[in-house]
């Protein structure tokens, strides 16, 4: 069954949603898409590193969106304006990253791959890794939810209840720099973000709770998973995008619904 | 023996000092309030005793087994973040349905168990941080400008209830607040902040000490507005009498 690549491209991006989709929440409930957009970013910096230093490309991917994470969260608890430096990280990282790429000696690289993804081309080995960081980053949030959920409600109530916000954040910090390794070959690093927020920001006017907002975020994010999928195969388009568009047709239509029946 | 006592604290914030040398403690069951203007180190002296800040010199003593229930300043809840008042009520630690509706009765937000967290006044949204914070059993209440946002009558009203709760559950309660006569009235003592403690006691004697007057200035006689309160009868209707000024 796993021969079958449309099988794996499936399964590969079902892995990346239930992951995202959780994760996402906190992305949303602590405003940390631009931070989002800065770790995925620099993920292309990690692609030219691992082909450099001839390693794996989600080890290199891994460890730049880890550095780069942890850079900004340093910088912003030391006072910078975080709105700049993000800036800063998001796109000198992409900029480093494309033209480091372009000057790889030898085979040259198609940065588009990287960029957009290239969900067809999962292969065993990639479907094993991008779950194993699935079951990682669900497993961690899963154990925390509490403490995470309290720290984002608010730092000092946090504190008081001997939960460690600088803490809770740093974990937040590195499911992202892993959620960012496992699907960058899915949707690609400009539209990882968009993964992790529309799935979320489309749960919100269906949910009354985080807990219901984290599973309809899942529930959405899968249906846009297979629905791109689909798309893509109808359309003969890439399908990282396509994802991204059925996730925001169902933004739309919930975010629509909610409006409705608020009046 | 005192819940929590800070020796010799001084806090500095990014190289300036924010407190210097302040000795403070808190007794059983006293209800202890903290004035100063803003920037006077109010809210880095409550941080330090929550344990959030760390001392620059000096220390806090806490005694063993201290339970603080926390009530912060004002808090944001985003409308991005779906939150019941009672799923509020289970974090960190899940909450017992019988406690934590005895919680949010005795903090006079009974009712409000399924409303969502983004759509609550600001009262609403005080007596329910009053509720979790309840909800710990603690010995010690700490109120962070609590009553911001609130019109005189609703502050009034939350700090009566304050009292109340100090009266039923029998823990202590140290608030900061510039609200100075509406907090005098509910207040044992009043440690008058300004980096340093500039004077602290019953809550007459502070008004009438020569600090207090320079800091705050002559026109801040809030005991006359205290002592008319106490002359007349209330027209609002609670059962419960007030301490007597000492």
């Amino acid at each position: 069954m796993l021969d079958d690549f449309l099988v794996r491209a499936a399964l590969a991006s079902l892995g990346v949603a239930l992951a995202a989709g959780i994760l996402g929440c906190f992305v949303v409930w602590r405003r940390m898409a631009y931070f989002g957009d800065a770790t995925a970013h620099a993920a292309l910096l990690g692609v030219a590193l691992s082909l450099f230093a001839q390693v794996s490309v989600f080890t290199g991917v891994l460890f730049v969106a880890v550095v780069v994470a942890l850079v900004v969260s340093g910088l912003a608890r030391r006072g910078a304006s975080y709105d700049s430096t993000l800036g800063v990280m998001a796109h000198g990282s992409l900029g480093v990253g494309l033209l480091a790429v372009s000057l790889l000696p030898g085979r040259a690289m198609n940065p588009e791959t990287y960029l957009f993804g290239d969900i067809l081309a999962v292969g065993r080995t990639d479907l094993g890794l991008i779950w194993a960081g699935v079951a990682l980053v669900t497993g961690l949030i899963l154990w925390r939810w509490s403490r995470l959920l309290t720290a984002t409600l608010n730092p000092d109530l946090a504190q008081s209840s001997g939960v460690n916000p600088h803490r809770e954040s740093l974990v937040l910090t590195m499911a992202l720099a892993v959620v960012v390794a496992v699907a960058i070959k899915v949707v690609g690093a400009l539209l990882i973000t968009a993964l992790l927020i529309i799935p979320a920001a489309a749960a919100r006017p269906l949910a009354r709770t985080p807990e219901a907002m984290a599973a309809i975020a899942v529930a959405l994010g899968m249906t846009s998973a297979l629905g791109g999928l689909r798309l893509a195969w109808v359309l003969d388009a890439p399908a990282g995008p396509s994802i991204v568009c059925v996730a925001v047709g169902l933004f739309a239509a919930t975010t629509l619904w909610g409006l409705l029946r608020r009046r | 023996m005192s819940l929590i006592a800070a020796k010799h604290l001084s806090v500095a914030h990014e190289g300036l000092p924010v407190l210097r040398d302040v000795d403070l403690s808190i007794d059983k069951g006293e209800i202890v309030t903290v004035v100063g203007p803003n920037g006077s180190g109010k809210t880095t002296l409550l941080k330090a005793l929550l344990g959030a800040v760390k001392p620059t010199s000096g220390r806090i003593e806490r005694a063993p087994g201290l339970v603080i229930g926390y009530v912060p300043q004002k808090l944001h809840v985003d409308h991005s973040l779906p939150m019941t008042v009672r799923r509020f009520l289970d974090l960190p630690k899940r909450a017992g349905n019988a406690a934590a509706q005895a919680a949010l009765d005795s903090a006079g937000a009974g009712d409000l168990g399924a409303r969502q967290m983004s759509s609550l006044s600001g009262g609403q949204f005080q007596r329910v941080l009053l509720a979790r914070a309840l909800l710990l059993k603690p010995d010690l209440l700490i109120l962070d400008e609590a009553t911001q946002g609130l019109d005189p009558p609703g502050s009034a009203a939350f700090y009566r209830r304050i009292e109340e709760v100090r009266d039923e559950v029998g823990c202590a309660v140290l608030m900061v607040s510039h609200e100075l006569h509406v907090v005098m009235r509910a207040s044992d003592r009043v440690i008058c902040l300004n980096g340093h403690v500039c004077c602290e006691g019953a809550p007459e004697a502070v008004s009438a000490a020569p600090e207090y007057r320079a800091l705050f200035g002559e026109g801040a006689d809030v005991m006359a507005i205290y002592r008319h309160e106490h002359d007349h009868t209330h027209d609002h209707s609670h059962d419960h009498s007030h301490p007597d000024p000492a």
